[in-house]
């Protein structure tokens, strides 16, 4: 593609927030027409910064950008939008409670018509492949149906240039796919495209050419199918990287968590949990495989003492062998009963930390109760967190640092830090790399590994196959709240438990 | 039948300033400011009108008031004074992001303040042994009702016999409820008011959607402080009679569902409530059930609550960041 002309080049870009963080340092990038453009970089590398400055969230502090080869200026979305740029974002930007046609048509001038509106979103979709019910109200629809929209809504302003923040990270493989079709579709009809991802098997799919981001500095551009994931990796890090998780042997295991008949009805009457039977030893990492939403949520937060149980035990074993039941606990109790259980919530900053307080009091969150008397301690959390801070480098100006000001990558090793610092009997863990990075991923797998070797019997809920099955010595597939097998880890094939995810046993025909 | 006859007007005079403070508050909620002061908009509202009024009278000496003037003076100063208020609200809660609750709250007590703090001057000034102001030839412009209403038996006691005002505030109603409905100006403003961002990220100025609803919202409702103190009050001005019905107005809001055309009957049914306790009979032994009855209204309003509370349909919740202010660079 070397005779494609730059549709976009930006020219010595620099963004610093308040108190001197800089988010982008003399960052130049070109994004040609007719291309698929990657910006690969860690949690908290500036790319999505650099693309909210493209998009009129952010203006820089210096430097320049030329569409077309002619200086721009900016300043607000529909700047953006009047020169052909349009973004996605990975928070998706839609009102809820209005319908896919009104959010499209949503801030462009002129008589409301959604009628016509209409007949032009089905005649975009038609032309890309999308599948789109105009009518449709937001809150109705998947996530990747809210995606589609998105794109939709770019393309119904006439961008030509795409920015897509993150796409994958919420669709199932299948959506993925689906996606990647409509945009190979965009690509052909000239369009110029940047994905912003940290799955280098999806990089290495998509995308024609790869950008890299470190630390708020433009690395380099290579070109994507001469380039490998550990070329990409080492750029992106700054140093060497282990591709490897490793999984340790368990040691002396012994049965920790005896799960019988466990049956769970959500608050709106849907059964989430059949029957869900199954046992957890001390020094094993049980990986638990499912379509999300299929009753992984409702699993842990049954044994955390969160979840109202319709009936079924969960019953806890300790070292000398005394037996107890954990069901009808709330969190308190089974703490007071000397169960160490930590748990590392799906919705970090909804269930496992306070955005609004530092990371010393989210520390103190765990642990003031332990204080005697009718002052709390604020000593060892403040010390504690130093240490997590140090030891998991959380990326944090410092930790007086309300919680959500942070990164999600970072907001996670806080979460894990705090919960990992309990020396836990039982480990539980939800999606716990969402939206990390591959350096901070393998910080966490190892964090994990090293509660394992400890004797901590570990729930391992995870979104990645490929991970679960190289970190995991047990996989258990669930599907639609029924328990469909548990597996060896060691031995588990992926297209086996691909397949178990989607069908229940006993309907698979063939 | 001759009580009801008498009956439904008087609910239609108590449930119109209701009706103006209800429709301006959804104005304002629409675009996810949560206006607690309107309470405080409709005691300036109402005084301002009355100051307009009071000097216009006062220069004329006795001569007869021109129509036109003694209607446009207290309407403009009413609509400049609420006008004030909306622009102070605005100032300190877009711009500087001022707590919503805690700045509505302190408009409310302020306003209520501002209104007998005049409302006393004013009667100093005028010199008389009643604790009031009486502007009766004023009132009667505003109150004056079409030359025929009075011949059109039933019908017009129950449709005609209410001045201007009352039919404006109805007006004002539907028409808010279209331009939310079926114009883009009123699905931009809904987006502003569910989700900033998103508004911003499509090009919407949420800064001047805010400021324009939040402050014509505020003059919506202002009119009802004047239409109560001009018409249903036949122009008599007295410390604190405007009473609570401030907070009945922003109480109409959440059991309309967020909708101005539902408003107008709520409204008067809410007006209806607020005077029941002078249409049931006690006989005069009993005087103290007449208390008992007009706590009415608010039980009304507490049940109302707790039912509305109950709703599940997404299309009935308030805007989602209602009382949330915006700030794009906040992370």
């Amino acid at each position: 593609m070397s005779d494609s002309k730059a549709a976009v080049s930006m020219r010595n870009i620099t963004k610093t927030f308040g108190q001197g963080v800089i988010a982008n340092k003399d960052v130049n990038l070109d994004i040609n027409k007719g291309e698929i453009l990657s910006l690969l970089g860690e949690n908290g590398s500036g790319k999505t910064t650099l693309m909210n400055m493209l998009s009129g969230i952010y203006y820089p502090d210096s430097g320049e950008i030329f569409i077309d080869s002619k200086p721009v200026s900016i300043r607000s979305p529909k700047d953006a939008y009047d020169l052909g740029i349009g973004m996605v974002h990975q928070h998706f930007k839609l009102v809820d409670v209005l319908s896919a046609a009104q959010n499209i048509v949503l801030g462009l001038p002129g008589k409301l018509d959604l009628k016509s509106a209409c007949a032009r979103i089905r005649e975009i979709c038609d032309r890309y492949g999308f599948d789109v019910d105009p009518d449709k109200k937001i809150y109705n629809m998947s996530v990747s149906e809210k995606q589609t929209v998105e794109i939709v809504k770019v393309l119904y302003r006439g961008a030509d240039i795409l920015i897509l923040d993150e796409p994958t990270a919420v669709l199932t493989p299948q959506e993925t796919q689906k996606l990647f079709d409509v945009m190979r579709n965009m690509k052909k009809d000239g369009k110029s495209l940047v994905i912003i991802t940290h799955k280098l098997n999806e990089v290495q799919e998509i995308s024609d050419k790869v950008a890299i981001l470190r630390q708020g500095e433009y690395i380099g551009t290579l070109i994507t199918k001469d380039t490998n994931p550990q070329e990409m990796t080492d750029m992106m890090v700054g140093h060497k990287v282990e591709l490897n998780i490793e999984r340790p042997e368990p040691l002396n295991s012994a049965l920790r968590i005896r799960v019988k008949g466990l049956n769970v009805v959500n608050e709106e009457g849907i059964k989430k949990l059949t029957d869900v039977s199954f046992d957890i030893y001390s020094g094993e990492i049980l990986g638990i495989a499912g379509i999300s939403g299929c009753g992984q949520k409702e699993l842990l937060e049954s044994i955390a003492g969160l979840q109202k149980v319709e009936s079924g035990s969960v019953v806890y074993i300790d070292d000398d062998g005394t037996e107890k039941e954990l069901i009808g606990m709330d969190p308190l109790k089974i703490k007071e009963l000397g169960v160490t259980l930590s748990f590392v919530p799906e919705d970090r900053l909804g269930m496992g930390l306070v955005g609004n307080m530092d990371i010393s009091d989210n520390m103190m969150l765990r642990s003031f109760r332990d204080s005697h008397g009718i002052f709390t301690d604020r000593k060892s959390p403040h010390d504690r967190a130093e240490r997590i801070v140090k030891l998991l480098n959380v990326d944090t100006p410092g930790i007086e640092t309300p919680v959500r000001r942070l990164s999600g990558g970072n907001v996670q090793k806080v979460l894990v830090g705090r919960e990992i610092y309990q020396r836990p009997k039982v480990l539980m863990t939800a999606y716990v790399v969402r939206g990390l990075d591959i350096n901070s991923s393998y910080t966490i797998y190892e964090l994990i590994n090293s509660q394992k070797v400890a004797g901590a019997a570990v729930i391992f809920v995870g979104e990645d196959l490929d991970v679960l099955l190289q970190i995991s010595d047990k996989v258990m597939v669930l599907c639609d709240g029924h328990v469909n097998a548990i597996l060896d880890g060691r031995t588990a094939d992926k297209s086996e438990v691909g397949l178990l995810m989607t069908s229940l046993k006993g309907e698979v025909t063939d | 039948m001759l009580g009801f006859l008498s009956f439904i007007p008087r609910a239609v005079g108590q449930g119109i300033p209701l009706l103006f403070g209800c429709t301006g508050e959804i104005v304002t909620e629409k675009s996810g400011n949560l206006n607690l002061g309107i309470p405080g908009v409709m005691y300036v509202g109402a005084i301002s009108g009355v100051i307009g009024s009071f000097f216009y009278e006062n220069s004329l000496n006795g001569r007869p008031l021109n129509g036109f003037l003694a209607i446009t003076i207290p309407l403009l100063c009413s609509l400049l004074g609420s006008f004030l208020m909306g622009m102070l609200y605005c100032f300190l809660t877009v711009t500087l992001r001022a707590n919503q609750n805690v700045t509505g709250l302190a408009m409310t007590t302020f306003g209520v303040g501002f209104g007998n703090f005049f409302g006393g001057s004013l009667i100093k000034l005028s010199n008389l042994d009643v604790p009031t102001i009486a502007l009766s030839k004023t009132s009667a412009f505003f109150s004056a009702t079409l030359p025929f209403a009075s011949k059109a038996g039933w019908f017009g006691q129950i449709f005609l016999s209410y001045g201007f005002l009352a039919y404006l505030g109805i007006a004002t109603a539907l028409v808010v409820a279209f331009i939310l409905k079926k114009t883009r100006i009123g699905l931009h403003l809904r987006a502003v008011g569910e989700s900033p961002t998103t508004a911003d990220a499509a090009g919407i100025n949420v800064t001047k959607y805010k400021y324009v609803s939040t402050v014509a919202g505020c003059m919506i409702a202002g009119l009802g402080g004047l239409y109560y103190v001009m018409d249903y009050a036949s122009g008599v001005w007295s410390n604190d009679a405007f009473g609570d019905r401030g907070w009945l107005a922003i109480a109409l809001v959440i059991f309309t569902i967020w909708k101005a055309d539902i408003g107008i009957l709520a409204s008067v049914l809410f007006g209806g409530l607020y005077i029941l306790y002078l249409y049931i009979p006690t006989g005069m032994a009993h005087m103290e059930l007449k208390e008992l009855y007009k706590m009415i209204p608010y039980i009304v309003t507490l049940v109302v609550l707790i039912i509305t509370s109950m709703r599940n349909r997404r299309e009935d919740q308030p805007p989602a960041s209602l009382g949330l202010n915006y700030f794009r660079e906040d992370r």
